[in-house]
This record gives C-alpha cells, sequence and structure tokens, in this order.
C-alpha cells in the first residue's frame, strides 16, 4: 500500500479526456487499497505534490505538459518515482517529427512525409517547396500538427488548394507541422505493458468521413474489435514492429503504437503515444482485457513498475 | 473470439437520438476555456457581480418569515400565480400583455426550447432556425433528431426571402415545417435584429401557412440605442407565435426562471411535458422573484445592466477596429450580449480557438452556431462576462492570432498582398450585409445632441 498522486487534467487540449483516465485510475488504486491523493495539473502543482509528498505519483496526462516530458522532468526534480515512460522517451514519442526520424533510421516503416516550421514559411521561402512536396506525396496529404496527441488539428488536404489552409490549421496547435503520405487501410493499435505487445485493438470506422475528431472519438461512430482479425502473420508482425519502436524511443512501463495495415498488406508506424488513454472507452485497456488482466491489474502493474524503473543517470 | 467491449457494450443500450447529440473537438477545447488564467469571451454570461447583496440578503429574509413552508414545497407544474404577476410585469415593458392562464413558467428558457422541440418533433420532422441560431438549441434540437433548416440573417435579421424560397422548396418536397426558431431581438449570436417590416411579414408568413413561430427573446430589454422594435408575439396577437421569455437577462439565470406563452392547446402539451420532465419549476425561485420584484424597482437594475453592457460593447468595438486585420468583418449589436465576427474563409474558427488558447484567451467557434457545419470561419464573441480590461486585452489576443494566421497564408499562397475574400458573402456566417463598425469619433459625434 503506497501513497499516490494521480496527476490528471492540467492545460491539455486532452485536459477531458485526462480528467476521466485519471479518475478510473483513482478508483482502481483505492480498490487496490492505495491511499490517493488526485491533483489537477495547474500553477500549484509542485506545491501542492510538496504537501502529498507522495511515494510515487501516477501520471494520467495526455498531450501538452503531461505527454511531452514536462511533468517528468518535474517529478525527477522533486525526486517522486514516476508511473511510465521518463522524460527523454516522452520527448521523442510526442514529437512526431522526431520519432519519425527516428524510426526511418531504424528501418522500422513509417509513412513518408515533411516537416516545417512555421520560421521556414516565414523567414526561408518554404512555401516554394509545397509543390515539389504534392508531387512526391500525393493526393490526399495528411497535414498534422507535430506534438498534438489527438485527432485534433489533423487535416486531409485533397488538393493542392487545400494545403494552405491545412497548414493554417495544424500550425494552430503546434510550430511544427508535417505533411504526410496518406495511408488508405486498416487502423491498428498495439498496446504494450511491460515491453510486451498485447492484443491488437482494430478501429472500424462507422461513418464515411473517418477523417475528423468527432468520428474517431465518438461512441457509436467508430467500433472497436479486439483482437482484430488481421491476415496471416501481420499480428506479430505489427507487434513486433510496435515493440522495436517502443523500444528504439526508450519507452517504459506503457504505450500505444498507432500503425496502418494497407491494402497490399504492409505495415506502417504513424505514431506512439507514451501515455495512451485510460478511460472506460480507451484502448490500452481494452487491450489488456482482451489479454485477461482486468482493469485494477493493469493500473496495478503500472504502478509497480514505477518503482522497478532504473534510476536515471 | 472478439470480446464485447466495454463500449460497444454500452452502446448497444443507447437510444438512437444519443447517435446525433453533438460532441467534438470544440467541447473538448471549451472544456480548457473554463481555466482561471483564460480570458473567456466564449461564455455568455450576464455580469451578476453588481447585483445588491443587500437586496438579496432582504429577499431570502422576507420569504424565510412570510412564506418559509411554501417555498420548500413542490408547486403547480405551470407555475405560480405570483411568478406569473412577474412575468406580465416584464412582458408589459416591452408591450405585450398575456393572460396568465397562456403562460407556463420554466426552468429557464432553455427548458421552453426543449418543451416546445418535444411537443411538436417527431424524428426527421422540419424546424426552421436563423442561421446561425443560438447554439444552446442546437443540441436540443439534435436530441429530438429534428432536420433543422437554417435561414441565413443579415443586419435586418433572418432573411425573409430566404425563408419564403425555403418555404416552397420544403412544400415541392411535401414536407411541412413544425416550427420557426427565432431570436429576432439582438439575436445570440450575431447580434442583429430583425426589423419591423420583417416581422409583420414573418407573422403574415405564419398565418398565411398557419405556421408556429417560436420566438426566443431573452434580450429585449438590453437595448443600448434606437427605438425598440416590437416583439412579433405582440404583432401576432399570441395565435401562431409561441413566446419565450426569461429573468436570466435581467435578474440572474441562477434562479433557473423562464417562461413560455402558447396558444391553449399547444400549452396544454407542453404542460404535460413540463410535468414529466420535472413537476413544476423551483417554488423557492419564484418565491424569489416575486419577493423582489414587490420590494425593489426592477427596471432599475436592467436600466443598470444596460449601461455597463452599453460601455463593454463600445470597447470590444474598439478593440475590433484596433486590433482584427482588415479581412476581417463584424456585427454592430444594438442590444444582447454577442458581437459575431467573421474572418476570411481560409481561418477555421475551431482550430484557431486551440491556438487563442495558448495566448489564455477564448470565444466560441462559429461552427457552434450551425448544424450543417457551415460558420466555421465566425465567431461568437461575448462582452457582458468580462470587465472592460479583459475585453481589451482579450480581443488584442484574438486579433494578434488571426493577423498571424492571414499572414502565414499570404505567405503560403505567394498572395500576402491580396485582399483575402471574407468568407460571409454567400451563406457563410451572418454574413451578407455585416455592417462595418463605424469609428470612435463617428459613435461620439452620433453621441452629442
Amino acid at each position: 500500500v503506497s501513497r499516490v498522486a494521480v496527476l490528471k487534467g492540467g492545460r491539455s487540449l486532452e485536459r477531458q479526456v485526462s480528467l476521466r483516465s485519471g479518475a478510473r485510475v483513482q478508483d482502481a488504486l483505492e480498490r487496490l487499497g492505495h491511499e490517493v491523493v488526485a491533483i489537477d495539473a495547474g500553477t500549484d502543482l509542485i506545491r501542492r505534490l510538496r504537501e502529498a509528498s507522495p511515494e510515487v505519483a501516477f501520471v494520467a496526462m495526455h498531450g501538452r505538459d503531461g505527454e511531452d516530458g514536462t511533468i517528468q522532468e518535474l517529478l525527477e526534480i522533486l525526486g517522486i518515482p514516476y508511473t511510465g515512460s521518463g522524460v527523454l522517451a516522452c520527448v521523442r514519442a510526442m514529437d512526431k517529427v522526431l520519432a519519425k526520424h527516428l524510426m526511418g533510421e531504424a528501418g522500422i516503416p513509417t509513412p513518408e512525409f515533411f516537416a516545417f516550421n512555421e520560421t521556414a514559411f516565414r523567414e526561408l521561402g518554404a512555401a516554394d517547396a509545397l509543390q515539389a512536396i504534392e508531387e512526391r506525396l500525393d493526393f490526399p496529404i495528411v497535414v498534422k500538427p507535430s506534438s498534438q496527441g489527438s485527432a485534433l488539428g489533423i487535416k486531409f488536404a485533397r488538393t493542392a488548394a487545400d494545403v494552405p489552409a491545412a497548414l493554417v490549421a495544424a500550425f494552430s496547435y503546434d510550430d511544427k507541422v508535417l505533411l504526410e503520405r496518406h495511408v488508405a487501410g486498416r487502423d491498428l493499435a498495439v498496446s504494450i505493458l511491460d515491453g510486451e505487445p498485447l492484443p491488437i485493438v482494430e478501429a472500424v470506422p462507422q461513418s464515411e468521413d473517418f477523417y475528423d475528431f468527432e468520428s474517431r472519438y465518438e461512441i457509436g461512430r467508430t467500433s472497436f474489435v479486439c483482437p482484430a482479425a488481421l491476415p496471416d502473420g501481420a499480428t506479430e508482425r505489427a507487434q513486433e514492429l510496435a515493440v522495436r519502436t517502443y523500444r528504439l524511443l526508450g519507452c517504459y512501463g506503457f504505450a500505444r503504437v498507432d500503425l496502418m495495415l494497407d491494402e497490399a498488406g504492409e505495415l506502417a508506424v504513424l505514431e506512439a503515444n507514451p501515455i495512451p488513454g485510460l478511460t472506460d472507452t480507451s484502448l490500452l485497456p481494452q487491450a489488456a482485457e482482451a489479454a485477461g488482466v482486468g482493469f485494477d491489474e493493469l493500473v496495478g502493474r503500472i504502478l509497480e513498475l514505477a518503482f522497478s524503473r532504473t534510476p536515471v543517470a | 473470439v472478439s470480446i464485447s467491449r466495454d463500449i460497444e457494450r454500452y452502446a448497444g443500450l443507447f437510444a438512437s437520438r444519443t447517435r446525433v447529440m453533438k460532441s467534438s473537438a470544440m467541447r473538448d477545447l471549451m472544456a480548457v476555456t473554463a481555466r482561471p488564467e483564460v480570458i473567456s469571451l466564449a461564455g455568455g454570461l450576464p455580469d451578476t457581480s453588481t447585483f445588491p447583496p443587500d437586496t438579496f440578503a432582504a429577499v431570502t429574509q422576507r420569504i424565510a418569515a412570510e412564506s418559509c413552508a411554501k417555498a420548500l414545497q413542490y408547486g403547480p407544474t405551470e407555475g405560480l400565480d405570483e411568478t406569473k404577476a412577474c412575468i406580465a410585469q416584464v412582458m408589459a415593458a416591452e408591450e405585450m400583455r398575456a393572460d396568465p392562464e397562456d403562460v407556463v413558467v420554466t426552468t429557464g428558457g432553455q427548458q421552453v426550447i426543449d418543451l416546445v422541440t418535444k411537443t411538436l418533433i417527431d424524428p426527421g420532422d422540419v424546424v426552421i432556425a436563423e442561421g446561425p441560431t443560438y447554439p444552446g438549441a442546437v443540441p436540443v434540437f439534435s436530441s429530438y433528431q429534428a432536420e433543422v433548416v437554417q435561414v441565413d440573417v443579415d443586419a435586418d435579421g433572418m432573411r425573409l426571402d430566404l425563408l419564403e424560397e425555403t418555404l416552397e422548396k420544403l412544400d415541392r418536397e411535401g414536407r411541412r415545417p413544425k416550427f420557426i426558431y427565432t431570436v429576432p431581438s439582438f439575436q445570440n449570436p450575431a447580434g442583429v435584429t430583425m426589423s419591423l417590416a420583417r416581422r409583420k411579414r414573418l407573422v403574415e408568413l405564419a398565418h398565411e401557412r398557419e405556421l408556429l413561430v417560436l420566438e426566443d427573446n431573452p434580450y429585449g430589454l438590453l437595448r443600448y440605442e434606437g427605438a425598440a422594435t416590437p416583439p412579433l408575439y405582440k404583432l401576432d396577437g399570441g395565435v401562431y407565435v409561441m413566446y419565450l421569455g426569461t429573468f436570466s437577462k435581467i435578474l440572474s439565470p441562477g434562479v433557473r426562471l423562464g417562461w413560455v406563452v402558447a396558444p391553449p392547446p399547444v400549452l396544454e402539451k407542453i404542460n404535460l411535458g413540463k410535468q414529466a420532465a420535472d413537476l413544476c419549476t423551483s417554488t423557492l425561485s419564484q418565491l424569489m422573484v416575486q419577493a423582489y420584484f414587490e420590494q425593489s424597482r426592477w427596471r432599475d437594475y436592467v436600466d443598470s445592466l444596460t449601461e455597463i453592457y452599453r460601455a463593454r460593447r463600445d470597447t470590444m468595438l474598439d478593440a475590433l477596429a484596433d486590433h482584427f486585420p482588415p479581412q476581417a468583418e463584424w456585427t454592430r449589436p444594438g442590444g444582447g450580449l454577442f458581437i459575431w465576427a467573421t474572418l476570411p474563409d481560409f481561418i477555421d474558427t475551431t482550430d484557431l480557438l486551440a491556438r487563442a488558447l495558448r495566448e489564455n484567451v477564448a470565444f466560441v467557434p462559429g461552427e457552434a452556431a450551425y448544424l450543417d457545419g457551415r460558420g466555421r470561419s465566425s465567431m461568437r464573441l461575448n462582452f457582458s462576462g468580462c470587465d472592460d480590461d479583459d475585453i481589451r486585452e482579450g480581443i488584442r489576443r484574438i486579433g494578434e492570432v488571426v493577423t498571424e494566421q492571414v499572414a502565414l497564408y499570404g505567405t503560403l499562397t505567394g498572395e500576402e498582398r491580396r485582399q483575402a475574400p471574407v468568407a460571409s458573402r454567400q451563406g457563410e456566417g451572418a454574413g451578407a450585409e455585416v455592417l462595418r463598425m463605424p469609428s470612435r469619433a463617428e459613435r461620439e459625434r452620433r453621441a452629442t445632441p
């Protein structure tokens, strides 16, 4: 039995989801007999952590601050052990551009892309290169902010005329954006617990236009199949790619890797989420349950792992 | 073997009407706007900070002394006679008269929209609303699976020519709209007011076609200039116009007190619907309003609010002129709580909100006021809920991010010097004849007799 601080909420655009993840984790920890202090991460975070003096922190925050290494850095400074990936893995995973470059270098397939910050357009005339990019990637092109954790700000440019507005939208979320080749196919999520892959969840869109935030996260508009029924060998290959990505980025404890399986049977890794959702509709808990690991047990194991992390040098 | 997921376990139990309820990127964004460091021009909040606490204390003491047991008890579904007497006073202030028998007191004006829709709409039935319409009506219409047809507004309110076209078209398709929902005075969100000529024509149309109209009038008494325009209810005499009133903007939204006036057969059904929904409106709230009306001059308080809001509107208009780029347009409301601004069509205001939140400022993205995905380049700005400093600073910050995006788009298209078109020309946004904001000098000249 430990005194656990559950960190949730914060300023991220995924605040709502985080509050739900946090509440559910709190309940599980209490059922497991822990003493729980819930903290909505705000300007008084450090003060409240010092007051609570927890033995361990469960980070249930998504997106900015929680998933980009900021909170982890603060917890390192305070000397409080915490769940999930460390600072470096968070930095690598949240920055899609960095993660994709690392994947490319390690030979992990990821859709071809080009990334720019605003300076490139404002000061270096990058707009003149857009046509070359468009020719190289083919339409539709996916335009997305580099560090947004959810589907917010992701636009599908169907023609060249759509590209500037899509870029303006993506820059609303981040100073760095990427233009990515669109992969049509099946949307897979491989959750990983303690370095081991869990059964794959496939998201099957119910509505025609899958490419918006609403349908992706809305009950009734996407159905989830777990374990996904995939062609021979695809499950193993997807799991192997996911684990390689997890290790490459240096993730710890748990994570979720999203992939696409295209019509030719090729797999490509889209991104890794160091703190995937833990709500009652989230994919990691679904995958764990399919593997016979209930939510309380899942939370318990993630917590235990916080204590056995090799200290950062 | 696929196992049944939590989500699907419950999803199987949901009524089909929940599938059309809006939940969105926007809702997630709006969750962040509630944080204290954010200057929110997104709310529709009246300023309750100037209500005298002494009056509040006197009101509650009076209830404690005179009607404690009654205040703690259930009341009649249609509301207390004492409350209806106050309602009569408020309606008389806009030269309307309603038989107390034709009034049902409701839990806020919002309940009226819900009850009227519940009473009149079967799934797939048509409701005609303004485009843009009150964002709070959108989830109501959705949850009853109404098919909403939105008719654009301009500076003179709902465009009656488009309404007639729409009615003709529906006729040809053999569909009859059940009711027309309108906020004719100082509209939420566009801030525009329906002209007298259009009001007369709308009432005429309602009579010709035997169509019900739901007139939502929360802001009629919050008028900052010009002469009052008679409510549709007054022009029609309560034959086809159902009237929605509320104490929210003239006293307090916290008392959750509104009312509906409707023809007796409709009212009877509304009353049954209300009984099912909540039995009766809070007796305590009703008695508070009664006590307040008896011991204070409620018009004085409305006048004081009007003074405050007029000044804030002017502050916002000045700030918009100072900080928004020339490609932006906005309305100039003669009352109410909102200004509707429309940006070049390459700016999506939902995404812009994410950018604005990084600067700790918020507004309502225009898409909230449409059911058909339009309005994406517009925004609703509230000027009643913030003080002058916050309004100025909030608009400055929004102006900065808009200017930044306009410049970025110019860079991306290589057309920096091109004047980008405003999105509102055809259909999009509050559109057509959006008013240009007069300069401060012009306004001062006008204010000087």
